[in-house]
């Protein structure tokens, strides 16, 4: 599904290079975590796959089903079935997260043919996704995110993941600034979308995640390469010893 | 002392085109109105007043002339019960106008209050312009007070059903309108004044509102979209005490507009919020002006203007809060906030404040910049295509000033015309 080689990435600003020949494959219904350091390029990774500015590709390719990921445009990306889950869920005050909701599914529905879904059809829906996030009508009628606490705010990432059935699901260190309790409740929102269909890449610090979120394969990522792969145990690895002895190993 | 020169000479050529109604009980007024301006001199580009903003096209002896613009647009609050006022290029239009019989309103034209001796309005016509003249001249004011030729006298001693509608036509590509309005709203009566349309190729409006003890005026304004117009409009309000003044105003198109709004809290606990949205492209050039003088305990006043600007438009923002010795627990607030496009564009702002009170508390805020880059990548992340997301960031950035309407079918009215603007322009 997701085919990443021997991507090299540098700021578009500076003369930088962060992320140094990656090489990855997602299949379709595998959950795939990337761990690391600070400072390995996680993020980074989830940007270009998005496609944020201020990044460019110097050296290789991102497809998804084939498709070039890198020549489109987000929203195209979006459409084609990109969701990226961010660290730090912005704020958008003036534009309601309905509204904002409703716009960015039909959107979709637009850009690959499908009809957009009627005001009732949506409502409907969405309340019922909400619900099982225990999002409440009232942070639906807020703006997006605005005043939302850490918890609300991931939980409102995962809500538009729930809405938008994206193919390819990237949670970007979807876990920091939640306590246990919200971690819980994210993680089921997402176990809840996994399917046969769906690939997810999920970038943490920590293994506490994959307790919830249980990954087939783990990668370590350092220094803007991805230096080790192996199953769930690797995170427990991780856990226990450090990123240190990978590292040693590795090098 | 005289004028300098130039003054002089502009302010002569400019009278010289001008003449005053043979005006009952308003001519004393404008007799005085008359002298003011010839002592003040009418704007000049080195007018600290006008630093932002070049008088020139508003005091040439003719206007420069505008091109009528026709729109397929729906016409502003038309689907709304309202008492039609028409004017057409600044000459009330009794044919298209409605009855202007009211429960709680009496309505009548300034040319028909000039031919009485006797008026509730001679004790206000001019009065409130006058008064506006200090601390900062304004001599459009003053001029319009001398040789409006139109107008309507307002007297809210009730609670209208419906808002009073005052729609101003352009149909001459030279007109030259200059109409003065005056209201009185009376102990407890409220109403909701609406104005809408281009006016004229150059227009010069000024209205007088006197709020007595705990009335109530809302006043929502959409200036209309033709390109080339001209208006340089004054307002003065005094509030007496817990009465309440709200005006909106939106602007969209025009290639200048200078909007004062010139405002006296003179009663304890009187709320004034002035809120003005604006989107300009191009040859644009919009100046928002406000002065607030508070002169009494507890009152509350509030200034929200919003300026989206691209393609070499320019927003002007000057607003001054004065709190007078006294006015203790004085609630003052003032922002201004531009959201420029590109490059070309440029939002001048400066904001005043000016306390003599002790126990006061006054904020005030500007600021300029693009769109917000992260939260249009947030957007597009999910699906939304680039120009429907700057479109939403545009909508939601002018959201604060629209907030400030209370109705919500007016709120909604002047949404719309903001998304076919965005619309036109995507």
């Amino acid at each position: 599904m997701l085919e990443i080689k021997d991507l090299h990435v540098k700021l578009e600003e500076e003369e930088k290079q962060i992320l140094k020949g990656v090489d990855l494959t997602v299949e379709a219904g595998k959950v795939h975590a990337i761990m690391g350091p600070n400072g390995s390029g996680k993020s980074t990774l989830s940007y270009v796959l998005s496609g944020r500015d201020g990044y460019e590709v110097t050296e290789g390719t991102a497809t998804l089903d084939g498709e070039n990921l890198l020549e489109m445009e987000p929203e195209e990306r979006a459409a084609a079935g990109v969701f990226l889950a961010f660290q730090y869920p912005v704020e958008i005050p003036g534009v309601g997260n309905m509204t904002f909701l409703r716009t960015a599914v039909n959107a979709q529905r637009k850009a690959r043919g499908e009809e957009e879904l009627s005001a009732a059809d949506f409502l409907k829906l969405v309340r019922a996704k909400a619900k099982s996030l225990k999002i409440d009508a009232d942070m639906l009628k807020r703006p997006v995110n605005v005043g939302f606490s850490g918890g609300e705010k991931k939980r409102n990432e995962i809500l538009q993941m729930a809405m938008l059935e994206p193919k390819m699901c990237i949670l970007d260190e979807t876990d920091s600034g939640l306590d246990v309790d919200a971690m819980k409740l994210v993680a089921e929102g997402v176990n809840a979308l996994r399917d046969e269909g769906r690939g997810f890449l999920v970038i943490t610090h920590y293994q506490r995640l994959l307790d919830h979120i249980k990954p087939d394969v783990v990668h370590i990522m350092a220094d803007g390469r991805i230096v080790k792969t192996g199953g769930p145990d690797l995170a427990l690895e991780v856990e226990n010893n450090g990123y240190a002895d990978i590292l040693a190993e590795v090098n | 002392m005289g004028l300098p020169e130039v003054k002089q000479t502009a302010t002569e050529a400019r009278l010289a085109s001008l003449v005053m109604l043979d005006a009952g009980c308003t001519r004393a007024a404008r007799e005085n109105a008359l002298a003011r301006v010839l002592e003040m001199g009418l704007p000049g580009r080195r007018d600290e007043y006008w630093k932002y903003t070049r008088p020139d096209t508003l005091i040439s002896p003719e206007a420069p002339r505008a091109a009528l613009f026709r729109s397929d647009e729906s016409l502003m609050f038309h689907n709304l019960d309202r008492l039609k006022i028409v004017f057409v290029d600044g000459v009330f239009s009794p044919d298209e106008s409605d009855d202007l019989a009211l429960e709680g309103v009496t309505i009548d034209r300034i040319e028909d209050i000039c031919c009485k001796d006797i008026h509730w309005g001679k004790e206000l016509y001019g009065v409130l312009e006058a008064r506006g003249q200090t601390p900062v001249q304004r001599p459009l004011a003053a001029l319009n007070t001398a040789f409006a030729g139109d107008g309507v006298a307002i007297h809210v001693t009730g609670k209208p059903s419906k808002p009073i509608s005052l729609i101003y036509r352009h149909e001459s590509e030279t007109s030259d309108a200059m109409l003065h309005h005056i209201v009185r709203v009376e102990s407890g009566a409220e109403v909701t004044i609406l104005e809408n349309g281009p006016a004229a190729s150059r227009f010069n409006k000024c209205m007088e509102i006197d709020i007595a003890d705990g009335g109530k005026l809302h006043h929502v304004r959409a200036q209309g979209r033709d390109h080339e117009r001209r208006a340089a409009t004054h307002m003065f309000t005094r509030l007496g005490r817990e009465s309440v003044y709200k005006s909106f105003t939106l602007t969209v198109n025009g290639v200048l507009t200078r909007n004062e709004q010139v405002i006296e809290l003179t009663g304890d606990d009187a709320i004034a919020h002035v809120a003005g949205a604006c989107v300009g492209d191009g040859d644009f050039h919009h100046d928002d002006t406000v002065f607030v003088t508070h002169d009494a305990v507890n009152c509350e006043s509030r200034q929200v203007f919003k300026k989206v600007l691209r393609n070499g438009a320019t927003g002007v923002f000057q607003g001054k809060i004065l709190v007078k010795e006294g006015a203790q627990k004085t609630d003052g607030y003032q922002i201004s906030q531009s959201l420029l496009l590109d490059d070309d564009s440029q939002f001048l702002a400066k904001p005043e404040l000016e306390i003599y009170a002790d126990d006061v508390a006054c904020s005030h805020g500007s600021t300029s910049g693009a769109i917000d880059e992260t939260a249009l990548f947030y957007l597009r992340s999910r699906g939304v295509p680039f120009k429907d997301a700057t479109n939403m960031l545009t909508l939601a950035f002018l959201a604060e000033a629209v907030d400030e309407i209370e109705d919500e079918a007016l709120a909604k009215a002047m949404v719309d015309r903001l998304e076919g603007w965005l619309a036109r322009r995507s």
